[in-house]
């Protein structure tokens, strides 16, 4: 106790070059970007390429930046859980907590530039490509200042500006409009890559293997992420597919498994696969990850798995426990840091969702807006014309 | 007289009429169409007489028609040439087919972001040479010759258009895009309005559907019915020359999704087209031949069938009023509700299935808006609703031909 106080007061002089960072939180810990070599836990598995170096080389920073991203993210998915059961949120709800690694390791070996496109678990990828949390939960809850204008829901988040495409409801189909983008970049020169994500139910559709077809005729710079965890909603990968080896999938298209829990890893992989994307095509990622609520809202996630195999996978693979351990032993951060920072957190994380809750609806003029572009100063009408009436910008 | 207005490259302001929204006191009626909604920055073959107000029938009549039209894988039909025939300075002759692949040269070269992707339009140069010679010119990229995989490469396009891209994806016969359905419906229609506006789908979706020469039913469907309902899309039919590489090139140009629709066995009609560059309005009608007594709405190739059967009528003392509706969504009913007002009859013919097809939405449109304004139920001649059998025989009687459309007319001109 008194050697903590101790630490904390001789921190204090430290303060003044740590408060240059962006974030509110009043931080005392290193924030050094030192690189640092760590090893991942869990060796790749390639097929038909090498694998990447279990080193990965990362910095305090770095990590810290992992603990709390993935940290708001896992909030804003239990925030969301409750407004959920609170009847504030509608429809189906996909949450993503469990699989926080993957978005926030992607994001680490990637730029702005580079494009994501995901499926309808998007909450934590929009956020990782920089959406706001108070936009997001507006779009949850239907309002005007939410993402997609309310127009969208939880399945359709997007952000043009930060190329995240999406937020799509249908499984795999996104998967083509992934090699789309991935087209666009080459017919453009971007020198960028597109990520596409899908999961172990979505690697059954045929729309992948045209897809995956296609990307590697042309080239494509086109990385396929397939987040295996393990259920297509109800359904277990070793009753759904007959090699639930996605890497391996792609037969002529290279392949990697990745331990998706580790940010980390994610990061080396993701990082690798770009590199490969550009040079030779694409390339698939199986990250190995889990989900602990069920598919979306309305399933439990307990009729088709035991509630001992999610505790089990939560107290030896989550993966902001393994980060945290990361941070303490590493003497990047101590334990009651690391809690005020997720106490922060769960302050922001409430912020956001009040203020999302004041926010207004839609008025019903929306109801027509963005149906076709540019639309002229014409006047629009439903199709009872006396009762709704807007005229577009 | 001549209502063609020059295409933007030629900037001639003076004689163009902007875009005008849809005045709602003009309409006595109310209308039911959602929106009359035009795209920007093209200019459309408008009035002429230089006042700045919303299509006034009066105009037309002056409109763009068919001077001559020499058809030959179809029935023998000459439009009437009745109507004025737009003065043209110069022209050239050719084919539907070239036309379309005129149009997409043209904007091909304006704009780089144009590409074309779909089976067999490079290397073959298009199953029904509509992009003949345009891979060796603008290279593989640009024109995609794309594995039989209809859902991804029409995903492909549309993922493509989000970035800024504008693909033309063609499909090598309509029926094959049922595949792409998911992609057409929930992606290339809906992500404009599901982003709040963030992604435009620029995306024109074009192919040769209708029932052709004893093709066999599965390559002989009619998807303009199956597609009228996914919001977020324009569906447009060309039938002309002249109006297919208007409408391809409006298509191109136009920020959303376009679903151009072209007939098997129009391809080779013979008309001649001005030299100038031109555009068509996507939400426009076309007054094939102004009359009095009975308003006939087609489009496509039944065009031609109502035009053979108006030959007859004029013999027996009728005087149908034609028209091409052009837009299949959304419909004109600027135009078609002057034309009711004015002959208080309407016949609709198409080629599309009975059951819910366009002509079933016309009717009901039709009926909604412009009820007062009809002496006689709104009839609708379409085909019939059976899979389109091989037999010649057979296949003739599906579709509706000439003979029919007169003992419609008859019959509703008692």
């Amino acid at each position: 106790m008194a050697l903590s106080r101790l630490s904390s007061r001789s921190n204090t002089f430290l303060k003044p070059a740590i408060t240059a960072l962006h974030s509110p939180i009043r931080r005392h810990v290193s924030t050094d970007t030192s690189p640092i070599t760590i090893e991942t836990a869990v060796p790749f598995t390639s097929h038909l390429c090498e694998s990447p170096s279990r080193s990965v080389e990362t910095s305090s920073e770095e990590i810290l930046a992992f603990f709390r991203d993935m940290a708001q993210m896992r909030r804003m998915e239990i925030a969301a859980d409750s407004l959920y059961k609170a009847k504030l949120i509608r429809g189906f709800c996909h949450l993503y907590d469990g699989q926080e690694a993957l978005a926030v390791g992607m994001e680490a070996a990637i730029t702005k530039k580079d494009a994501i496109i995901t499926s309808y678990r998007d909450h934590c990828t929009f956020i990782g490509r920089g959406g706001k949390l108070v936009d997001a939960f507006s779009e949850l809850m239907g309002r005007k200042t939410g993402c997609s204008h309310g127009k969208g829901g939880s399945m359709h988040f997007y952000k043009k500006d930060a190329s995240f495409y999406g937020g799509h409801g249908i499984v795999g189909a996104q998967i083509p409009l992934g090699c789309g983008l991935a087209f666009a970049q080459k017919y453009n020169k971007d020198e960028a890559v597109t990520f596409v994500l899908y999961g172990d139910g979505a690697a059954n559709q045929g729309q992948l293997f045209e897809a995956l077809n296609i990307a590697a005729l042309w080239d494509l710079p086109a990385i396929l992420v397939c987040e295996n965890n393990h259920y297509g909603m109800g359904t277990a990968t070793w009753r759904s597919a007959k090699s639930p080896a996605y890497f391996k999938r792609g037969d002529y298209v290279p392949g990697l498994k990745v331990d998706g829990m580790d940010a980390l890893a994610v990061k080396q992989a993701c990082k690798f696969a770009k590199e490969h994307a550009l040079k030779n095509g694409p390339i698939i990622l199986e990250m190995d990850t889990y989900r602990y609520h069920g598919h979306s809202m309305s399933d439990p996630g307990s009729t088709y798995r035991t509630r001992d195999e999610i505790s089990g996978v939560r107290q030896v693979r989550d993966p902001i426990e393994r980060v945290r351990k990361l941070l303490l032993s590493h003497d990047i951060a101590t334990e009651k840091e690391l809690k005020d920072m997720e106490k922060e957190i769960r302050k922001e994380v409430d912020d956001a969702v009040a203020q999302a809750k004041e926010s207004p609806v839609p008025d019903s003029s929306e109801l027509f807006t963005n149906m076709y572009v540019k639309d002229c100063g014409v006047e629009s009408f439903g199709a009872d014309r006396k009762d709704l009436k807007v005229t577009l910008p | 007289m001549s209502a063609i207005l020059q295409g933007a490259g030629a900037g001639a302001a003076a004689a163009l009429t902007p875009f005008n929204s849809i005045d709602s006191n003009k309409f006595v009626a109310p209308s039911r169409s959602s929106l009359s909604v035009r795209s920007k920055s093209y200019i459309v073959a408008g009035s002429d007489d230089g006042t700045n107000k919303s299509f006034g029938s009066s105009s037309l009549i002056a409109r763009r028609s068919q001077p001559l039209m020499i058809p030959n894988a179809v029935t023998a039909t000459k439009a009437d040439t009745a109507a004025s025939s737009t003065s043209l300075k110069s022209g050239h002759e050719l084919l539907l087919y070239e036309a379309l692949q005129e149009g997409l040269e043209e904007e091909m070269d304006r704009d780089p972001h144009v590409c074309v992707m779909g089976e067999d339009v490079g290397h073959y140069g298009g199953s029904y040479k509509v992009t003949k010679g345009l891979a060796d010119k603008f290279g593989d990229l640009r024109v995609l010759d794309t594995p039989i995989c209809e859902n991804a490469f029409t995903g492909m396009g549309i993922g493509a258009a989000m970035t800024g891209l504008r693909p033309i994806i063609e499909g090598m016969n309509m029926g094959f895009l049922l595949l792409a359905f998911n992609q057409i419906s929930n992606n290339c229609g809906m992500l404009h309005y599901t982003s709040g506006g963030q992604f435009t789908i620029p995306v024109v979706i074009r192919g040769p559907g209708g029932v052709g020469r004893q093709l066999g039913a599965e390559h002989s469907q009619r998807l303009e019915s199956y597609f009228q309902s996914i919001p977020g899309i324009q569906m447009v039919a060309c039938s002309t020359p002249y109006n297919a590489k208007g409408l391809m090139k409006a298509a191109i140009r136009s920020e959303n999704p376009v679903i151009l629709f072209e007939h098997v066995l129009l391809y080779n009609l013979k008309e001649s087209i001005p030299d100038e560059e031109y555009i068509c309005n996507l939400e426009e009608a076309e007054m094939v031949r102004p009359g009095e007594h009975i308003t006939i709405l087609t489009y496509s190739r039944m065009r031609y069938h109502v035009m053979q059967a108006a030959k007859t009528l004029v013999n027996k003392g009728y005087d149908p009023e034609v028209i091409d509706i052009r837009s299949l969504k959304p419909f004109d009913l600027h135009t078609i509700g002057n034309s009711v007002k004015k002959t208080h009859r309407v016949l609709i013919v198409e080629e599309c299935m009975r059951t819910g097809g366009i002509g079933a939405s016309l009717t009901a449109a039709i009926n909604e808006n412009f009820h007062d304004y009809l002496d006689a139920p709104v009839m609708c001649l379409s085909s019939q609703d059976v899979p389109t059998p091989y037999a010649g025989t057979l296949e003739e009687w599906t579709v509706v031909q000439p003979a029919q459309i007169v003992t419609a007319v008859e019959q509703l001109c008692q």
